[in-house]
């Protein structure tokens, strides 16, 4: 046990922590790249074009009914057929940010769906074009109701990332992977390996809460306890 | 509320303001499927003149609206609109204008809606201000000093910055009224204003339309409020089955109405 904190940790840790830079930077692009493609695919599947959102709804079916992993060793080892040679890194940031960018879409899908349609007609009544529609009535609202459900699914890729090990990544369970292969020690240093992302998912949960507050705005703040106070019958 | 009440205009119109008429349709019709909702509307609607559609509900009447502004795509039919086709037939083919056009005539008759449909996320202010600064591209300060005078004749200067969520029905139709008249236009659409309300809101919606009137706006009133049609409409349409069956100065609607139909509808408002 002394030797675990005394011997191992330091000896190991800094090894493991790069992995964990490379897990977070795996994260965060794939997840921006992410809610960009969850957010064109939901407003494509909005659109008139029957073509295009069979398409994309074609798309939303296969990346969610095929196990993470499963794409990922499919698109790193398919892409050289089509001449793209990717590497590890850039290979599983595309893979996960089309799994996740499709669970995002129907998130997205969803919250446009929940803004009242009216608000549509009153942007159009004014004189307003579909793009401005979009733009300053429904996305600003529709976007403020995805974040908690983005949050999440942030949460969640950053412990699936780990998947990324199998395409030759040297995220922080592959590095894991790659000391115990010279040193044996399974349990402690998976175990380092699970503090790790313990640390970072507990970490991040919290900051998400965070941004999720700072993003309420005033109007979605409004308590019962204001409502009673404010409305004042005409 | 009684039906035998006199129907004096309440203030005379402002002069030069009865020029020909700012809407002319001809022929409308509007299919949703198989349902043929309208059947072939005529209307001329005209400047500075407040004009009432009433009717079954079902009848058409929002959809002529819907129609006009192009919120619903017409099936068939011409529509002029400040001297602007903005559709009409060719050859038997139903043709209209681009969708710049159609946008351009819409800021120039926004619509009141039933449900408000106020933009939630915006406050009082900034709900007045979006149709002036996002889609007339007035400068935001102008905007908002127009702004606030509308909203001074609505009543409703000291709710500006409350959000939509904090406000009674009958406050938010209000603002709603107050967006349609900051896009200063030619002709305000009012579709059923007062239907969502509780009962004791409507007379102060109702207060807000007339004072409008006043003023010589011109106006389409889609409306079940009788006696409020009685008092303000120059001249009532009713609309059942897709067509206008019977139109006249309120006098002869109310009181002395011919079609077999209206004469059912005006006693079952009665009761």
């Amino acid at each position: 046990m002394l030797d675990f904190f005394l011997v191992l940790i330091p000896k190991y840790m800094p090894f493991l922590l790069q992995g964990a830079v490379v897990t977070l930077e795996l994260s965060l692009i794939s997840m921006a790249a992410a809610i960009v493609i969850g957010l064109l695919v939901a407003l494509g599947r909005l659109a008139p074009s029957r073509l295009l959102a069979g398409v994309l709804a074609a798309y939303v079916e296969i990346w969610r009914n095929v196990p993470l992993i499963v794409q990922l060793l499919v698109l790193y080892f398919s892409l050289p057929q089509f001449g793209v040679t990717l590497p590890g890194f850039w290979a599983g940031v595309l893979g996960l940010s089309l799994n996740v960018g499709a669970y995002l879409s129907e998130v997205f899908r969803a919250a446009i769906i929940s803004i009242d349609v009216g608000q549509k007609d009153a942007g159009l009544s004014i004189g307003m074009s579909r793009v401005t529609v979009y733009s300053r009535v429904i996305l600003p609202q529709a976007l403020r109701i995805a974040v908690p459900t983005i949050g999440g699914y942030f949460i969640s890729l950053l412990k699936d990332s780990s998947l990324v090990s199998y395409i030759a990544v040297n995220e922080l369970l592959r590095n894991g992977t790659i000391v115990i292969s010279n040193t044996f020690k399974s349990m402690e240093i998976y175990l380092m390996v699970a503090i790790v992302y313990f640390v970072m998912s507990f970490i991040a949960a919290r900051l998400v809460v965070r941004v999720e507050r700072w993003l309420t705005p005033a109007y979605l703040r409004v308590g019962t306890v204001e409502l009673a106070r404010g409305a004042v019958p005409a | 509320m009684t039906m035998s009440e006199a129907s004096p205009r309440l203030a005379p119109r402002p002069a030069g303001e009865d020029g020909g008429p700012v809407l002319s349709i001809r022929r409308l019709r509007k299919r949703f499927g198989s349902h043929e909702v309208l059947k072939g509307i005529d209307l001329d609607i005209p400047t500075g003149r407040v004009t009432f559609l009433i009717g079954p509900s079902g009848g058409g009447k929002s959809t002529v609206l819907r129609c006009v502004n192009f919120l619903e795509m017409p099936t068939a039919g011409d529509i002029t609109f400040a001297g602007e086709r903005l559709c009409h037939e060719e050859n038997g083919k139903f043709r209209h204008a681009p969708e710049a056009v159609l946008r351009h005539a819409r800021a120039q008759m926004p619509m009141v809606f039933q449900h408000f449909n106020l933009f939630s996320h915006r406050t009082v202010l900034e709900n007045v201000i979006e149709g002036p600064v996002i889609v007339q591209k007035k400068p935001k300060a102008q905007a908002i000093e127009e702004a606030r005078a509308v909203l001074k004749r609505v009543g409703l200067i000291e709710k500006c910055d409350a959000y939509p969520a904090q406000l009674s029905g009958g406050q938010k139709q209000r603002v709603a009224i107050a967006r349609a008249v900051a896009m200063q236009p030619r002709l305000i659409l009012f579709d059923e204003p007062t239907s969502a309300l509780d009962p004791e809101l409507v007379s102060g919606v109702l207060d807000t339309i007339r004072a409008l009137a006043e003023e010589g706006r011109t106006m389409i009133v889609v409306s079940h409020e009788m006696g409020f049609a009685r008092r303000l409409a120059d001249r009532v349409h009713f609309v059942v089955d897709g067509v206008i069956a019977e139109s006249g100065p309120p006098a002869q609607i109310f009181d002395a109405p011919e079609n077999d139909r209206l004469k059912g509808f005006i006693r079952s408002i009665l009761h």
